[in-house]
């Protein structure tokens, strides 16, 4: 398994070393620098040299690097990596160079926790906060025997995530539903490829050990006939509106994959479709999801590019908003990739604004509130310098950016959420839909 | 605040350093004594020696303060070694703490004094570990199991003589979902350090225990009980179906190490259920595999080198889902590569139209590598579906259009290709001779001359462009030289009359004129078959003989399925070609450092009392001993040396940075064969190295082709089979290789 993890600047300064195999030596680190931070052809994130194996992942501006001598299992060392980086925000909000300088010693004992001989251990975020922290105060508690056997039984337990001791005087859980959704298109305007990546994240504040029942409008589920009617304990303003939102789509979605938080319990899932779990305390990922049939694109794009000789390039976008007029999008924003010798550009927009930005060679149109229905067009056009050594223009893809409150592109909906617990107390429900870009490129 | 002055300890080093942080480790406020420690943890990080240090830090172990303690301890793991003696200090202390109230301290003891590779340690190790297993505390339980694995690395005939193994298996059946993991990933590791332990036998009963750990374990522990699972073969088809049920909803968990895990649980024993189940699961992990494309560049490329496995074993599951494999602009190159190879598996005369607008999109971007491996990749789908030989054919012809020099070049290489398995092509010859003047290539120009001898019958004016080949015969590369030959031999068989001259000049080129071995030899070979007159067809038979259609060579792929998500299934390379130590390793390269001291006590009768000293100690001895042979800098604890001793080595690295996009990884590495300099001559001894397949061959060209190029420059030999080395010099360069 691992033999050790080590941080470096983008300078190849080596901020944290820890080894857990006496196979890690020093040495490693400055092979390391010399192999992949200072040698810009590297293109692998994994290296291997002799038998040590350098996994990296470049995270803002730190490299995290997973030193393993083995045939390790190569999946486990990047999503470690990667929860690592998890970690590391929820610890110190921003995980880069500065975060790792100011707090080096937590790193190290977060370390010392989360592996053991190189082996992940228990890696979760609200666990580890109840004895290791930044403040260094409340690991008093720690230091109290009682504490720290109910902390250790919670670190291992089979409910890992959850404390026993919660208590809310109002109990309540929020359900946000975030599509990503992905769409690209050639520049004919066939569609190849459009899916919807979704997440919901839920933030519960429940009393006691509640179990916790999830139905969306599933179409395996549906069909199968075993559920139950909406539950009538869900409150909030929110589901009226959005019911309308999604009526539109299908009345079912076909979720092609689903991903459990681990709270979920993936046998009976497989079973009978049926989403039942013991919330962990706060917000947590519920589940990810994804869809590819029945896909509604938000918004439909048309871009005419021109190359007029090779002095100029003349733009025609237009863009319409294909959701319900009672909706609208905010912070839209239309990136239109201009030629690497653009001199000057000249724009002109139906709405919002555009302006050149040289250093990514793109056009940005902003439009603020992007209502349902509606249409804008940006005229613009390229000057360009003139080059002795003329290169064709690869054309990268146009791409747009956005977010919908009250829509989802797949046409999910939440049916139901139930909460039972003991103690039999009423809960509040509220959920809320939103739809974003995610890779949402269209090709001209 | 002390923040700032933990930043300062980043300043460049003071005169004194070390001074003044003794005075702060023996002053008489906690605060000042803490403060100097983390100054101490940060002096150690940046890599300077502050092991001098050792007996003030550990004055400091004593402490209620767990953050405190914690950073005496790691000190005390990275410099224990240089003060072995001192060491024994401490045991006191951690012998105390095994038996503090407190949980967390008490896994901390165990778990610090395991990573203490003290041999004065190990002995005071064996009470509290017995204790700590068995503690009521699962998670001091949890820590105990892994500090056997440690105890067993350093010290095995003792792990076994306490029957710490048995207390271990015992542990299996523990209520705790955790200790349970743990305790099947210690034996696991012992397991395949020493496989004659057994340490790791999976019964029914065991079987069960570990099926219900899964669902209750973290994320980390269930990849470790289904690698167990996948490594287990059932004892009959319905243990496997039962393993099949209970694993397949793992398919659906967050983590795509686990999900991976899962996949090679159920691939490898769906073997035996029937053939209808084994349908239904390939049908349930296609979503999920999916689902990992869209997860980080890093774990994305781990997934797709391991779909690409799958894929060669069954390669109807994701038929449907090219569209999931299309490449998005800002996808790292990697990534983009390893798309590429695995469109081209899952083409099929359905949706071969679509993968061919696709690929010829790529064709136009920017990116060189990404381009070329575009237009091989067009040739590939021609090769793999006949029925759109000819759609591929016309892509890539409008490519050539496009009169983009590396576009045109590489097109008329996969061209090349397609002719060697269709012919039939002859009517684009002429377009293909008109851009005979942009090719600057010598694998394109080769391509070109070959096309141009395969059908020299056909192409009416054959002759005056092979003689303008030769006129510039000697200014080509060794490549196109042997081309040119082979296509004037070709053309004269063909067309006598025309070509009689031109033969003539271009073996006096080739044998007279030439410095080239290779070409001079495969002149004379031309020229004893062409002056031969008893035989008038055995020339013919040679040269125009038909050609075997190009083929993949045979693939590792029952071995590689086994490793699925390792690092071998990213490489698509056994283990033992790129891992030193363990499982495979280990053996040999105990045997190698062995078999140096030998050599050296030959040599000079001082090594040969080190050696001796050596052979009779303790087996752990012997062991530390392989490592310091291992160890690069050879330098320990004492970085004075560091400076002046690496020397000698530092240069074999910086040959290697010469070609490390070969060492890095399959995908990234075979794009640029006229990057690695040197390397082409070499590989040049096997023959064509041109399309360079990801998948190797046999254990020896393997070893030869990609991952070890880099070494292979250094030793060609070294890799080739470990566990057989016996001369003592080449012993010597394996463990240069290791390092």
């Amino acid at each position: 398994m691992l033999s050790g993890i080590l941080v470096f600047n983008q300078k190849g300064e080596n901020l944290i070393f820890r080894a857990f195999r006496s196979d890690c030596r020093p040495r490693l680190a400055d092979i390391f620098r010399i192999q992949v931070i200072a040698n810009p052809q590297v293109r692998s994130p994994i290296l291997t040299l002799g038998s040590t194996t350098f996994s990296h992942v470049k995270h803002e501006n730190i490299y995290l690097v997973a030193v393993t001598k083995s045939n390790a299992n190569a999946a486990l060392v990047f999503e470690f990596l990667y929860r690592l980086i998890v970690l590391g925000r929820s610890y110190f909000g921003k995980f880069d160079e500065e975060a790792v300088k100011n707090n080096f010693v937590l790193i190290y004992e977060l370390l010392d926790e989360i592996l053991d001989f190189g082996y992940p251990q228990n890696t979760e975020t609200d666990t580890l906060k109840m004895y290791i922290t930044t403040e260094g105060v409340k690991s008093a508690i720690a230091n109290s025997p009682t504490d720290s056997s109910r902390i250790t039984q919670q670190a291992t337990g089979a409910l890992s995530w959850r404390r026993s001791d919660i208590k809310y005087r109002k109990n309540e859980a929020f359900v946000d539903v975030i599509e990503d959704v992905n769409l690209l298109m050639s520049a004919t305007g066939t569609v190849l490829r459009a899916d919807v990546n979704g997440q919901i994240v839920m933030r519960a504040y429940l009393t006691g050990t509640p179990e916790c029942k999830f139905g969306l409008n599933d179409r395996l589920l549906l069909d199968s006939g075993g559920s139950s009617s909406a539950n009538g304990g869900r409150g909030g303003g929110g589901i009226s509106g959005n019911n309308k939102a999604t009526r539109a789509a299908a009345g079912s979605v076909t979720l092609e994959d689903c991903q459990f938080h681990q709270c979920v319990k993936l046998g009976r899932f497989d079973a009978d479709r049926i989403i039942s779990f013991v919330p962990p305390d706060g917000e947590f990922e519920l589940m990810r999801y994804r869809a590819t049939e029945n896909v509604n694109l938000p918004f439909k794009v048309h871009p005419i590019v021109r190359e007029i000789g090779t002095t100029k390039v003349e733009y025609s976008v237009a863009i319409k908003a294909n959701y319900s007029s009672k909706l609208f999008a905010t912070n839209v924003v239309v990136r239109i990739p201009t030629p690497l010798n653009t001199a000057k550009t000249t724009e002109r927009t139906s709405q919002g604004r555009a302006k050149y930005e040289p250093e990514q060679n793109n056009i940005v149109w902003k439009i603020p509130r992007f209502s349902g229905q509606s249409e804008y067009v940006l005229n613009a056009e390229a000057t360009l310098t003139s080059m002795t050594h003329q290169k064709a223009w690869s054309r990268p893809p146009l791409s747009l950016s956005f977010s919908i409150l009250m829509f989802t592109s797949s046409g999910l909906l939440v049916r139901y959420l139930k909460v039972f617990e003991k103690s039999n107390y009423s809960s509040v429900k509220w959920v809320r839909y939103m739809t974003r870009a995610g890779s949402y490129e269209i090709r001209f | 605040m002390a923040m700032n002055k933990i930043r300062g300890a980043f300043a460049v080093p003071r005169k004194g350093e070390t001074f003044e942080l003794r005075a702060g480790l023996v002053s008489q406020y906690a605060y000042e004594r803490k403060e100097s420690i983390q100054k101490t943890i940060m002096a150690m990080t940046l890599g300077k020696d502050v092991s001098a240090l050792f007996p003030d830090v550990l004055k400091n172990i004593a402490t209620a303060d767990l953050e405190q303690k914690k950073l005496v301890y790691l000190y005390l793991m990275n410099y224990a070694k240089s003060h072995p003696d001192l060491c024994i200090l401490a045991v006191n202390t951690f012998v105390q703490d095994s038996e503090d109230p407190n949980p967390l301290i008490r896994a901390l003891a165990i778990r610090t004094m395991g990573c203490i590779r003290v041999d004065k340690m190990v002995d005071y190790m064996e009470e509290p570990l017995r204790k700590t297993l068995r503690d009521e505390s699962p998670y001091v339980r949890k820590t105990a199991a892994i500090c056997v694995a440690k105890l067993f690395d350093l010290n095995p005939s003792m792990c076994l003589e306490n029957g710490f193994l048995e207390m271990l298996q015992e542990m299996i059946g523990d209520p705790n979902p955790m200790v349970v993991a743990n305790s099947v990933t210690a034996l696991s590791e012992i397991h395949h350090t020493a496989p004659e332990t057994q340490a790791l036998q999976v019964t029914a009963n065991t079987l069960r225990k570990m099926l219900m750990a899964l669902n209750e374990c973290t994320e980390w522990g269930r990849v470790t009980i289904l690698s167990t699972l996948a490594e287990y073969r059932a004892a009959d088809v319905k243990e496997s179906e039962h393993i099949c049920e209970r694993v397949a909803p793992q398919f659906q968990h967050v983590n795509a190490s686990v999900v991976l895990a899962a996949v090679k649980v159920v691939f490898l024993h769906m073997k035996y259920v029937g053939p209808e189940l084994a349908k239904n699961y390939l049908k349930k992990m296609a979503p999920p595999l999916v689902t990992l494309v869209s997860s980080a560049p890093e774990v994305q490329y781990v997934a797709l080198r391991n779909i690409d496995l799958l894929l060669q074993k069954q390669p109807d599951i994701l038929n449907k889902e090219l569209r999931v494999f299309f490449c998005k602009y800002n996808d790292p190159p990697y990534v983009k590569f390893q798309k590429l190879e695995i469109m081209v598996r899952i083409a099929n005369d359905r949706n071969v139209d679509q993968l061919l607008a696709e690929l010829k999109e790529y064709a136009l971007e920017v990116d060189m590598d990404f381009v070329r491996r575009a237009v091989k990749a067009i040739g590939q789908v021609a090769i793999k579906i006949e029925s759109a030989s000819e759609k591929c054919v016309n892509t890539l012809l409008d490519l050539i259009n496009t009169k983009v020099n590396y576009v045109v070049q590489e097109a008329i290489v996969v061209i090349k290709d397609i002719f060697r398995k269709y012919p039939g092509y002859e009517g684009i010859i002429p377009t293909l001779c008109k851009c005979i003047d942009e090719l600057d290539e010598p694998n394109a120009r080769a391509a070109l001359i070959w096309i141009v001898g395969e059908y020299a019958e056909k192409i009416s004016n054959a002759g005056d462009i092979l003689g303008g080949f030769v006129d510039g015969f000697n200014e080509e590369f060794a490549q196109t030289q042997l081309q040119i030959l082979t296509a004037v031999v070709k053309l004269f068989l063909k067309r006598p009359e025309k070509a009689q001259g031109l033969v003539q000049r271009v073996l006096q080129a080739a044998t007279a004129e030439n410095d080239n071995p290779d070409v001079r030899d495969r002149a004379y070979i031309y020229w004893r078959l062409l002056s031969n007159t008893s035989d008038q067809n055995a020339t013919k038979n040679i040269v125009l003989s038909e050609k075997p259609p190009s083929s993949l060579p045979p693939t590792l792929l029952e071995q590689l399925l086994q490793e699925l998500s390792t690092l071998s299934s990213v490489y698509h390379k056994p283990p033992e070609q790129f891992v030193g130590q363990g499982r495979f390793g280990a053996d040999a390269v105990q045997r190698a450092a062995i078999e140096e001291q030998l050599q050296n006590a030959r040599e000079n009768p001082l090594a040969a009392a080190a050696a001796a000293a050596v052979s009779g100690t303790a087996p752990a001895q012997a062991q530390s001993n392989v490592e310091n042979l291992l160890d690069i800098d050879f330098d320990g604890g004492a970085p004075a040396s560091a400076h002046k001793e690496p020397s000698g080595e530092m240069s074999g690295l910086e040959g290697l940075a010469g070609t490390p996009v070969r060492v890095q990884s399959p995908a990234a590495g075979a794009p640029a064969p006229q990057a690695s300099n040197n390397l082409d001559d070499l590989l040049g001894v096997f023959g064509d190295s041109g399309p360079s397949q990801p998948s190797s061959s046999g254990a020896n060209g393997g070893a030869a082709a990609d991952l070890m190029n880099g070494f292979s420059g250094l030793d060609l030999s070294g890799h080739a089979s470990p566990p057989t080395q016996s001369q003592p010099q080449k012993s010597s360069q394996d463990i240069m290789d290791l390092l």
